[in-house]
């Protein structure tokens, strides 16, 4: 803390209780402009934040209590509806089905994208030529726009005249029709699901390789010369000392996989009969195809709720674990 | 000595062949996009009769999407830095009260759901007549880059030494002075690196487009995309011609962003 004590600190402290009574007040004075020109440093981002995030936040909870439509934007009033919009989301017949999907599609999504992560993280902690080239290259798919690689994902998983189909038929692995991916309801989410762990992977893989060389070298040469065999190390060391950033990784992952919108819109458009439309989908389609503002406000804070209970109750079981990988 | 060698070679080819599963959509992009006709039953595996005719096509329905994303692009990448970066300054060297409660807001931001923001401005968007605007999207856009710029350039920033900023301050430069003159350079791979993902995800935005453009007057490239699919999904070569293009700035990202993270963090300034 000495070290980064700030340059302000300094300045307060020389104009501050060195000096003499009768000056303190013309101090205090210069302390007060002081800190009012640090947080002008602020402010800009600060207004920015309150504009668009801050405000959104709180708009969308209004307007979930109201009747929102299309002539509310002419109108610029929307009356008040009490618990209409949630009871209409709710009661709507197709919540449980959406409930239902966001689950495995964020449950599947999660655990395919860390176990694969995880693999490749423990694979490049191995010293070999041109690790760091390759690894920089794995990162490509997370760098890509969501819309073009799910496009692409899109053109792949044809059911006629897609590679992947080909791909499987080469193998023998697929009936002769191919799979049905986008057009059957018993597969489609399963789709989406493939093309969003392939967009995670490189995210779960940097930040858990990058918490697998925080592991000092020497505990894990210590282990082997005490005889521990690769499973046992990891079992008792690389996994123990790699939960915080196992902790980071997944709270991460379940809020930005919680949110997809993007990839489900293009891949499937949430189809086959909503077999892969999820909270997030449905919200966009409330408010946007058949303009309930209200409604899809309402859906909205369901899944700001489902993102924050999410959260709290994992970090107050990893509280300890958070205080050393919140960092990241 | 020359077992452990060829074993890490060993593990170099095993390296080689997942990047190449891994890839392979990128490969299928780029090689869809060079085919003259990719709506046949079988996609040829290589193009070895590469014709630019999807890219010919991409750019004369696309080429006013990928100016729109350019201007988007660059204008949110401009305002994210400039309210971020000075931002990031003071959370870093000065002690104010609260900055915890700020920091922790930014990262909290990122669990808000985008479509939440979006029903959210619309109908505000609607009143300021910023819908259908280039200015309304830039400025949303710019939200996307700022809590990201903040946390990153803050912990470049918190890294430089408090030294250089206090002989600036002995030499009679001002709080503003010794930021911009001595704070900005020093920190200028930080700057670049958020200025560089601020760009990124401008650039890839997508949400925004799809729901605060509703007129076709301003369409980015993303959504450019997303009518494509539902225009014409038969001719594949032009859609993933569009696909590349808008992949483009990722892979110069991947290179320039590399080194820049890499570079030292006071990038020598103190030595």
């Amino acid at each position: 803390m000495t070290q980064t004590a700030s340059l302000a600190d300094r300045t307060d402290a020389a104009a501050g209780p060195g000096q003499g009574r009768d000056v303190r007040s013309p101090a205090r004075r210069a302390r007060r402009r002081e800190r009012a020109a640090q947080w002008l440093f602020l402010t800009p981002a600060l207004v920015y934040m309150a504009a668009f995030f801050g405000y959104p936040i709180v708009k969308n909870v209004v307007m979930s209590f109201q009747d929102y439509s299309v002539s509310s934007l002419y109108t610029g009033t929307a009356p008040f509806a009490g618990l209409l919009n949630y009871r209409a989301i709710l009661s709507s017949g197709l919540f449980g089905q959406l409930a239902w999907n966001t689950a495995v599609f964020t449950v599947l999504s999660l655990a395919g994208q860390f176990t694969l992560g995880l693999g490749l993280a423990l694979f490049f902690a191995r010293r070999f030529p041109l690790n760091g080239v390759i690894r920089a290259l794995l990162l490509l798919p997370w760098l890509l726009p969501l819309v073009a690689s799910a496009t692409v994902w899109r053109w792949m998983l044809g059911q006629d005249n897609g590679v992947v189909n080909a791909l499987l038929g080469l193998a023998h692995l697929a009936p002769a029709t191919g799979v049905p991916w986008l057009s059957s309801t018993s597969v489609a989410l399963f789709a989406v699901i493939l093309v969003n762990i392939w967009i995670g992977i490189p995210f779960n893989m940097v930040i858990l390789y990058s918490g697998l060389r925080e592991i000092p070298e020497e505990i894990h040469e210590a282990a082997a010369l005490d005889g521990a065999r690769a499973i046992a190390r990891f079992r008792y060391i690389t996994w123990p000392m790699l939960r915080p950033v196992v902790t980071v990784v997944l709270v991460l992952g379940f809020i930005y996989t919680i949110k997809v919108i993007d990839i489900i819109l293009v891949v499937t458009g949430g189809g086959p009969a909503n077999a892969s439309q999820t909270l997030a989908v449905q919200s966009y389609q409330l408010s946007f195809k058949e303009f309930l503002f209200g409604q899809g406000a309402a859906m909205g804070n369901v899944l700001i709720l489902i993102s924050l209970v999410f959260a709290l109750v994992y970090l107050r079981f990893n509280r300890a674990a958070l205080r050393t990988g919140g960092e990241l | 000595m020359t077992r452990p060698a060829a074993r890490n070679w060993r593990s170099t080819v095993l390296a080689v062949l997942i990047l190449a599963v891994l890839l392979f959509p990128v490969y299928w992009m780029i090689n869809t996009s060079l085919q003259k006709n990719a709506t046949s039953f079988a996609t040829s595996w290589f193009p070895l009769h590469p014709s630019l005719s999807g890219y010919r096509q991409a750019l004369s329905q696309q080429g006013n999407h990928l100016l729109i994303s350019l201007i988007v692009a660059f204008g949110a990448t401009a305002i994210s830095t400039t309210v971020a970066t000075p931002a990031a300054y003071a959370l870093a060297k000065f002690r104010l009260p609260g900055r915890g409660w700020i920091i922790f807001a930014a990262l909290a931001t990122q669990m808000i759901p985008g479509i939440v923001i979006a029903n959210a401005l619309y109908g505000t968007y609607n009143e300021l007549h910023l819908l259908n605007s280039l200015p309304g999207l830039i400025l949303a856009d710019a939200s996307l880059g700022i809590p990201f710029s903040i946390v990153l350039m803050r912990s470049f920033m918190t890294a430089l030494p408090n030294e250089i900023m206090e002989a600036a301050r002995i030499d009679g430069a001002g709080r503003l002075r010794a930021f911009i003159s001595v704070a900005v350079p020093v920190s200028r791979n930080g700057i670049i690196t958020a200025a560089l993902f601020s760009f990124l995800f401008a650039w890839s935005d997508f949400l925004f487009a799809l729901t605060l453009t509703t007129t076709g007057s301003v369409t980015p490239i993303t959504l450019g995309i997303y009518q494509y699919l539902g225009a014409q999904t038969e001719q594949w070569s032009p859609v993933m011609a569009t696909a590349v293009i808008a992949c483009a700035p990722a892979a110069v990202l991947l290179v320039l962003a590399q080194r820049f993270i890499a570079t030292g963090i006071t990038g020598g300034a103190v030595k």
